[in-house]
């Protein structure tokens, strides 16, 4: 059983988003390693890009800075050896938009990803339809699939099939960000999910607080949250601490 | 899942965009297919563009220019001309028609140099449509004329203030915008660019200039043009007048970037001009040639015409450019400046300043070609929006 298959054992999981380099690369760096060891099931690692399309205001602001301080695809992935060095044992997925990878080079950015101790990839802005390119020379590392509300079931089905690691269902039409309640109909959309696939099912895009994550633990395999952990921490004078309360708070909700 | 029309040019194009969006690309591709081979569909395109848009838009012999330059005869193709004062009316109209079919209610639009955008808010008005328009601040502030036409035709007007606050970041609101309403809403894209079917969909509706443009010259010069000229932002204006002439082999095709400060100053917007910078990649939903950082960050960009002034190329003129079928130059923001003057003074034609970087070529051009031979330009738009611009630039004289 690798990495991500074991995390999967006790469900549902907890997965924050953080990007490397923000508020700086030591800090994140830090944050990561905390939220790893206080709570964390999986981790979504962010990359960061200058135009990311599919990103509300938070996450928006911070990869920002990080790239101001000079983040790199290079500096995120020696991040993540960092990370494992310091013992940090459960899946790290990368989270970034398609450019920077291809800038890198598909091959070697998987390459290094893989050595870097890296488990997998989310890419937004790379369909089903685009994404033949980067699984054709990304061998067992697996692109987790996403889906949305407005995919109809054909698509779903096509989707799923190939599903590797665990399905990404993004709860809502729009942009990452937090909402005020959870959708009513997020129990059925998972139940239009599940009717393809026996992957785990995670859901992001939207959940902001523990008592949201409870509601969604109670439908989904996985809860994904990111902006309300990068607004939390960002704005926290003792980043590291906030990361550990967050952490165990989330955890705490679910299981 | 496979595409109705070819989502490539190429090694270019395709669909780069969260999965929210694929259902509405496909529905949007299915609706544009069933228009096209609609009679009625065509029809009322067809009529809009006589009885609204006042097409065709003329074709002037620019004689004192030709004279002036002592080389090759220079027709002008008068887009500037057509209602709203850009070539930019022809898609949005097109569009708009499109989301009537799809009972959609909204559009967002995107724009550099305002005059998408008044085509969107123009064309929403004549259609009974919501409209919100996303325009970096910093575009806000040097095309302030046209804001005001948006805002006097019911469009609201959104600042976006993220990024290098241009063009690119107008289009990352819109994508957002468009993510997060996508059930009713249309995402009116103006250019030659984004994911498939738009660069397919703004070259259909902007071909409309090259038919009629090779009409008109084989009537008015009894000859096609030896060489076309068009300015390239995303390139709707290029495309639309090559189309015309791409299957006519003697003709030679030009698409002429934005140069800024020059391309050894970094600060410009020539995607085939700057080896260094420019390389394959992905942005906005597409694949193609990106002003962008070794890390692959998008590259900030410098233009002295808003319209210009964005990191990316249409994915059609990546391919035209691979094949050879046509070629891409610059010119500098003082050229365009200059060409601006000169065709004001012996033509009487004040040009938009995206369309004077397309003259700007022409300068350069027409003294080294015989006076037998011709140059057909696509003057895309008219130059009332960009006084502002030109009188800090050049002074008051």
């Amino acid at each position: 059983m690798n990495r991500l298959e074991s995390a999967f054992q006790n469900k549902p999981i907890f997965m924050p988003y953080f990007p490397l380099g923000y508020p700086d690369l030591e800090t994140s760096i830090d944050v990561i390693e905390a939220l790893a060891k206080n709570g964390a099931d999986l981790i979504e690692v962010g990359l960061s890009f200058s135009d990311p399309l599919a990103d509300g205001p938070v996450i928006q602001q911070a990869t920002q800075v990080a790239l101001e301080k000079g983040i790199t695809v290079k500096k995120s992935l020696e991040a993540v050896k960092e990370l494992r060095k310091r013992g940090v044992t459960i899946p790290l997925i990368l989270m970034g938009y398609y450019n920077p990878m291809l800038a890198y080079g598909l091959e070697k950015f998987i390459r290094d990803a893989k050595e870097a101790g890296a488990d997998g990839f989310i890419i937004p802005d790379l369909p089903l339809e685009e994404a033949e390119e980067f699984t054709s020379v990304a061998g067992d590392m697996p692109l987790i699939q996403m889906l949305a509300p407005t995919s109809p079931d054909e698509r779903m089905e096509a989707i799923a099939r190939n599903a590797k690691g665990f399905i990404y269902l993004v709860s809502v039409t729009g942009v990452t960000g937090e909402r005020r309640e959870i959708s009513n109909d997020l129990g059925s959309l998972i139940n239009r999910v599940r009717a393809h696939t026996s992957a785990p099912v995670c859901v992001g895009f939207g959940i902001g607080t523990p008592e949201q994550a409870q509601q969604v633990g109670q439908l989904a395999d996985g809860v994904i949250v990111g902006s309300a952990c990068v607004k939390m921490i960002g704005s926290s004078p003792k980043p590291v601490e906030t990361a550990k309360q967050f952490a165990a708070e989330f955890r705490g909700a679910l299981r | 899942m496979t595409t109705l029309l070819p989502h490539k040019f190429g090694p270019y194009g395709g669909q780069f965009v969260p999965e929210t969006l694929m259902p509405a690309l496909i529905e949007l591709e299915r609706e544009f297919v069933s228009a096209r081979n609609d009679p009625a569909f065509n029809a009322e395109f067809d009529k809009l563009m006589a009885s609204f848009v006042g097409r065709p838009t003329p074709l002037t012999y620019a004689k004192r220019l030709s004279e002036k330059l002592g080389g090759a005869q220079i027709y002008l193709k008068r887009e500037d001309l057509a209602h709203t004062g850009a070539h930019k009316i022809n898609n949005a109209l097109g569009q708009a028609l499109l989301v009537k079919r799809m009972g959609k209610k909204r559009i967002v639009a995107e724009t550099g140099a305002g005059q998408h955008g008044v085509a969107s808010a123009t064309a929403a008005a004549l259609l009974g449509l919501e409209c919100v328009v996303y325009m970096g601040s910093v575009d806000i502030a040097r095309q302030e004329p046209n804001v005001f036409r948006m805002k006097l035709l019911g469009a609201e007007v959104r600042p976006v203030e993220s990024g290098t606050k241009t063009l690119k970041d107008a289009i990352n609101e819109a994508i957002r915008d468009w993510v997060t309403n996508v059930r009713d809403t249309h995402y009116l894209l103006g250019s030659a660019l984004g994911p498939h079917p738009y660069p397919t969909i703004v070259r259909e509706f902007q071909s409309v200039i090259g038919r009629e443009a090779r009409e008109q010259m084989l009537m008015d010069a009894g000859r096609l043009p030896d060489t076309v000229i068009a300015c390239v932002g995303g390139g709707s204006n290029a495309i639309g007048v090559f189309s015309g002439f791409v299957n006519d082999e003697s003709v030679e095709l030009i698409g002429v970037e934005a140069g800024g400060s020059g391309i050894a100053s970094g600060k410009h917007a020539a995607r085939f001009g700057d080896a260094e910078k420019a390389r394959v990649g992905v942005i906005h939903g597409t694949r193609t040639y990106v002003l962008q950082d070794e890390d692959g960050q998008i590259a900030e960009t410098h233009s002295v015409s808003a319209g210009l002034d964005y990191a990316a190329v249409g994915p059609e003129h990546a391919m035209l450019r691979d094949n050879e079928r046509a070629f891409y130059t610059s010119a500098t923001d003082e050229e365009a400046l200059s060409a601006f003057q000169m065709l004001c003074h012996t033509e009487g034609i004040i040009p938009a300043l995206e369309s004077s970087h397309a003259v700007a070529e022409v300068i350069k051009k027409a003294p080294t070609m015989r006076k037998d031979q011709v140059i057909l330009v696509n003057l895309s738009g008219r130059g009332d929006k960009d006084l502002n611009t030109v009188i800090k630039e050049i002074g008051n004289w």
